[in-house]
């Protein structure tokens, strides 16, 4: 068995609600051992295709493939998969003990095993020093973990989680994040999570499946989401980013040139982009991969080296700014009135006062910094 | 501005009514049938105070004890069926959405509306001899004899006047107080944990039997005593649906202050109903508090 074969494959996937379409046709592979998160906005169909890995919900097309097995007919305690609820669901007439222990009773596990096996599965998540005590008693965040440990220690083939995160505080949640990530290392099971959360997504997942309104979107590793996204809606899903309308100029194996009236002046690309010339297209650039230089009256642009003269150069206006201590983000009229967003990490302690409310501004990028998007 | 809540004379106000309400119509003629149930029969219409417990004493024969014993037993009975029905049923309700909730509530409360003398006058023509059953059973024993086959004179079922038909009655009338506080305590729980059950390996059965009914509790007590209860004082149904041999308790209350024209002797069957009623709500008190502490530690 290699390390990379297919434990999930989600073929053609279709799930509709009366007349709503809350999946459309997905289909998606996921390899043994990985952390996969399915990721976009509430309502994009992420939590039900979930649901249908676990069985709660069934597919109206196409099937379902756990471990190679067609799971159309398999109810859900029958899958070999286990699921961390959103509300944790851990069952408040039962100690942490009985919680974990729960799900043993039905995998004909001899009672002299269950007791070691729950009692590991608990020190996975560090809880073994409270096996006695009720959930009413514990913190959201020890709960999560009986949830874990609870789904743990039935050695899933996949482990389920739905937005794990989402109901921790925002310290405790990134703790929870690297825990997490480090126990899916330790435990080589293969874990699907939902997150609506992006951040979260690109933290902990190895591949991330992107979702808007029941379609997938986009399936990548979190740079190449971020840095090659496939469409505008995942550019802008995943992390800011400025969007520009504009036609294909020119399109070289080594260069190209968007005209853009969005922004006023031509984008240049410093690789070919492989796109029909002629159509209407956009550009995203990422806020952080425009440079920031003050311009005075009468001033030539500083067009980027690579670039030629008169490209990937604007001018603006500073409008307004967000001091977030690691980072200031400027937002800046551009003479034609379009607002752009620039952020700027502040190297120096004394960064942030380069800019200031009004200043009269040079926005420049290079070349390999603006990314072709053609829906 | 002064807080209402801060203001006696609002507070006085406003509560004065409910308690002159209660004063006049519940404590004071509760404290008259206590005083009539250690009384005698002096006249015909006259009952002298005398501080005799002759009429408890009277309760303590075999027919009394029958009466009383029956009308548990009936009750119990009663409130086990609608236990077992309501169940299913309160589940089912939780499962349905929104829109269909509200129907299917609508649909429990309705029988709430009808006049329980109307309701009760026609379960009886259900269940008469000339009634739908039995003509309907006469039907199918006539198409089977006319199938040939040997089947006999057909002979109505005896559905009415009897224990069988009480309880019918006492189930169809009390089934929405098992409903109603079963759907509450089971539209509570969080779905999740029955998913959460099914995703660890069980069963349907298992997860009702081990997450379903265990969470429930508090409503499946709820639903036990409140059904029990009027059941055990049920007076119209066994009256119009039982036959001479089965006496409620509250029929023979009813023949004490009329036919019998012994109000002491009513009063003090009235407040051994009462002291039945308030045993079943210190069990049921006690089985919660000990419930409580279970699910505390």
């Amino acid at each position: 068995m290699s390390d990379r074969d297919t434990i999930i494959r989600v073929e053609e996937v279709t799930k509709r609600y009366g007349k709503v379409t809350a999946v459309d046709r997905v289909t998606l592979e996921i390899p043994r051992g990985e952390f996969f998160a399915l990721l976009g906005p509430s309502g994009c169909g992420k939590t039900t295709l979930l649901r249908m890995l676990a069985g709660f919900e069934m597919p109206s097309e196409g099937k379902i493939f756990i471990d190679g097995v067609d799971m159309s007919t398999i109810p859900p305690n029958k899958r070999p998969v286990n699921m961390v609820f959103q509300s944790y669901a851990v069952f408040p007439h039962m100690t942490v003990f009985e919680n974990v222990a729960y799900g043993l009773k039905f995998d004909n596990v001899a009672k002299a095993d269950q007791y070691g096996r729950v009692m590991a599965a608990l020190a996975d998540v560090k809880l073994d020093h409270l096996a006695e005590r009720k959930p009413d008693q514990m913190s959201g965040g020890q709960r999560q973990r009986v949830a874990l440990a609870r789904a743990l220690v039935k050695k899933p083939k996949v482990l389920l989680l739905d937005e794990p995160l989402s109901a921790l505080d925002a310290k405790l949640r990134e703790a929870m994040r690297f825990e997490l990530a480090e126990l899916q290392d330790k435990v080589g099971i293969t874990f699907v999570m939902v997150t609506h959360d992006q951040d979260e997504a690109l933290a902990m997942a190895g591949r991330c499946a992107v979702m808007d309104r029941g379609k997938l979107m986009q399936t990548a590793t979190p740079s190449n989401l971020y840095e090659f996204p496939a469409n505008k809606f995942v550019a802008d899903f995943i992390g800011s980013v400025n969007l520009f309308e504009g036609t294909l100029e020119v399109d070289e194996p080594d260069h190209a040139i968007v005209q853009s009236e969005e922004l006023g002046g031509r984008i240049f690309f410093d690789h070919g982009v492989s796109g029909a010339g002629g159509e209407k297209m956009w550009v995203g650039i990422r806020p952080e991969k425009i440079e920031l230089l003050k311009r005075e009256e009468g001033s030539t642009p500083p067009t980027p080296e690579d670039a030629p003269s008169g490209c990937n150069v604007t001018a603006g206006i500073v409008r307004q700014i967000s001091y977030l201590g690691s980072e200031s983000i400027y937002e800046i009229d551009l003479i034609n009135g379009r607002r752009m967003q620039v952020s700027r990490p502040n190297l120096s302690r004394w960064d942030q006062e380069d800019f200031t409310w009004d200043d009269e501004v040079w926005l420049r990028w290079h070349g390999d910094s603006p990314v072709l998007l053609q829906s | 501005m002064q807080d209402w809540r801060e203001d006696k004379t609002f507070f006085r106000a406003t509560i004065a009514l409910p308690v002159i309400w209660f004063l006049i119509f519940f404590v004071v003629p509760m404290a008259m049938v206590w005083a009539y149930s250690v009384g005698e029969n002096v006249g015909p219409v006259d009952v002298e105070i005398t501080g005799t417990f002759a009429n408890y004493a009277k309760a303590f024969t075999p027919e009394v004890l029958k009466v009383m014993g029956d009308s548990i037993v009936l009750a119990f009975v009663t409130t086990l069926i609608c236990l077992v029905v309501a169940f299913p049923v309160a589940l089912a309700m939780t499962f349905a959405d929104e829109k269909q909730k509200a129907w299917l509530l609508l649909l429990i409360m309705l029988p709430f509306w009808t006049n329980l003398l109307i309701r009760t006058y026609a379960l009886i023509a259900v269940m008469r001899s000339s009634g739908v059953i039995n003509t309907g059973l006469e039907g199918l024993h006539g198409l089977l004899a006319f199938a040939g086959l040997q089947m006999g004179t057909f002979e109505p079922l005896p559905l009415l006047y009897n224990k069988f038909a009480v309880v019918v009655g006492l189930v169809y009338v009390h089934l929405p107080f098992m409903v109603l506080p079963l759907y509450a305590a089971l539209d509570r729980l969080d779905k999740s944990l029955i998913e959460a059950s099914l995703d660890l390996g069980a069963g349907h059965l298992e997860t009702i039997r081990r997450v379903i009914v265990p969470l429930a509790a508090p409503g499946i007590a709820a639903g036990l005593v409140i059904t029990f209860i009027p059941a055990l004082g049920a007076y119209l149904t066994p009256d119009l649906l039982g036959g001479p041999d089965d006496l409620m308790i509250a029929s023979l209350i009813e023949r004490q202050f009329k036919r019998a024209n012994d109000w002491p002797f009513g009063a003090a069957l009235s407040f051994i109903l009462m002291y039945i009623t308030l045993l079943f709500f210190a069990i049921r008190a006690f089985m919660e508090r000990k419930g409580g502490k279970v699910g505390a530690h």
